[in-house]
């Protein structure tokens, strides 16, 4: 979400690189992973003091992984689907950003900056809430299921964001590139699509995986309005189970653990792609 | 006071846009605790996630490893996870391990949820605010530093007094995104039942009815409340602008 990527002006400082340009990560993904395991194991030794008959938290982790895992399948579905409408939605509004027409650019750069500001949830309240179940189209009803909505609900904050990544990027080319385009006598759209946006995709492609990780982290909000994705199945197994409280610990390390390891690959991805592509 | 009220009544007897908020004392009641929630949960976080990032990055650039690796871990674990997971295993899992507490003849938990909320927030935003303040230091050139030494620094009184303030300067705009990043976050508080604004107006929605009004005063809240929190962040951007050095 940061658009900071402006340099500082004090001379007497080296350039400043944005936070997430390298990681310093000395850790390798699989270490930091057991790592992460080992202390959720830890903290749940709890168990030790319960009766024979009991599962263990590793046992009952084990037992509903199926069911678990085909929750956090569902949360990626939803991060993929919104995520593909948040960017056909978002290269519109980024165009919008960058038209010619004052109105325009005025009208969409204050829904960009409505959509960044609020925060996900009230707008996956927002459709959730004023979205109907289903809507009646020339008199066949097409029923909306929640994860429909929660689905659009996270597409309007990734919009916002690639609208202004889109926006960014356009404006990080060299003005001489839209001289140079005009003198071969194309047309703005030509040389906005044509010439602009297909170099605009490698800067775009590590912000673009940034919020993609987000939109990924941010799926378990959807749990709040009742999908049945992973983080509801989670506190459905904990009931199912009998409620114990030290399976809490054990059972949420279990999906911290499956959005790290799905989540840390894209970042430290992002981060070599940053790398390789800075332009400077 | 008196005519606002008022005038949203009149509202609501001619368009029926019921702003209860406005002219129901029960309802402002609520929606104002609500927000004074979501300022205690927004300030209190910001400060403790601006120490955790500037102890996580003195740590990261100390020599020892045995200092760098936890908090290379608590880094990375922290901000590749979902912080409403992250929130959930603080409370739910957590929370029921520690030890209750006899208070007023009733056994409470050590930590509440608000607490917890304010814990788990902070460790989320201060990983962002370690990587933040850490890119900041790495602009710092070493020659400053080699001058501090010279001058009989100590490595904490070098970085206290020269590394810090100017890292500040330096990734203040990254530090600005977080923080709003931050009070946005504060509303997952909701999720662990923290009576914050959007628990609040919830609350009342679902009582008065008037979902929509109330989402327009939702949205209007944190729309307002992100606008001071810059507003204050560009003010003391200027203010610690070395004057002769910026723009």
């Amino acid at each position: 979400m940061t658009t900071a990527e402006t340099g500082h002006r004090l001379a007497v400082l080296r350039p400043y690189r944005p936070a997430p340009a390298q990681m310093s990560v000395r850790i390798g993904p699989l270490p930091a992973a057991i790592l992460c395991f080992c202390v959720i194991m830890a903290a749940s030794t709890a168990w030790a003091q319960t009766g024979p008959a009991m599962l263990s938290p590793l046992q009952v982790i084990v037992k509903w992984s199926p069911l678990l895992l085909r929750g956090f399948a569902f949360n990626i579905l939803i991060s993929l689907l919104s995520m593909l409408l948040g960017t056909i939605a978002g290269l519109g509004l980024g165009l919008a950003l960058l038209s010619e027409s004052r109105l325009l650019a005025a009208v969409s750069w204050l829904v960009t900056q409505f959509f960044r500001n609020a925060p996900w949830l009230v707008l996956l309240f927002f459709v959730m809430f004023l979205v109907p179940f289903q809507v009646t189209m020339f008199k066949t009803t097409i029923p909306l299921p929640d994860w429909i909505k929660a689905t659009v609900g996270f597409a309007l904050p990734v919009m916002a964001n690639v609208a202004e990544v889109v926006r960014g990027a356009v404006r990080s080319i060299p003005s001489t590139q839209w001289e140079a385009a005009e003198s071969l006598s194309f047309t703005r759209r030509q040389t906005m699509w044509l010439i602009m946006l297909p170099q605009c995709i490698k800067r775009m492609l590590p912000l673009w995986m940034n919020i993609y990780a987000i939109v990924a982290m941010s799926t378990v909000l959807a749990s709040i309005v009742g999908v049945s994705e992973m983080l509801t199945l989670t506190a459905q197994v904990h009931a199912a189970e009998g409620g114990r409280p030290e399976l809490f610990a054990p059972l949420y390390g279990f999906a911290l653990l499956c959005f790290f390891l799905y989540c840390y690959p894209i970042n430290v991805w992002t981060a070599r792609l940053e790398r390789r592509f800075r332009v400077r | 006071m008196q005519a606002i009220g008022d005038w949203f009544q009149r509202l609501y007897e001619t368009t029926g846009l019921n702003f209860s908020v406005f002219y129901d004392a029960y309802d402002w009641g609520r929606y104002f605790s609500g927000l004074k929630m979501t300022l205690l949960l927004s300030v209190t976080t910001i400060l403790l996630s601006l120490i955790i990032g500037a102890f996580g990055a003195l740590m990261q650039g100390s020599p020892s490893m045995l200092l760098r690796l936890p908090v290379n871990a608590f880094v990375v674990v922290f901000r590749n996870t979902p912080p409403l997971v992250q929130l959930f295993f603080f409370y739910f899992g957590l929370g029921t391990m520690l030890p209750a507490v006899e208070a007023a003849g009733m056994r409470v938990p050590l930590l509440s949820n608000v607490q917890w909320a304010i814990i788990s927030l902070s460790l989320f935003a201060g990983a962002f605010n370690v990587e933040i303040f850490r890119s900041g230091i790495e602009a710092v050139p070493r020659t400053t530093l080699e001058a501090a030494e010279a001058l009989g620094y100590t490595r904490l009184k070098a970085y206290i007094h020269i590394v810090l303030p100017l890292a500040i300067r330096v990734c203040l705009p990254a530090l600005n995104n977080n923080l709003v990043n931050l009070l946005k976050t504060t509303t997952l508080a909701y999720a662990i039942a923290v009576p914050e604004t959007l628990y609040a107006v919830k609350q009342i929605w679902s009582e008065s009815q008037n979902v929509f009004e109330m989402m327009v005063v939702l949205l209007a809240t944190y729309g307002i409340l992100v606008g001071i929190l810059v507003w204050l962040m560009h003010r003391w951007e200027r203010a610690m602008h070395i004057p002769g050095y910026a723009r």
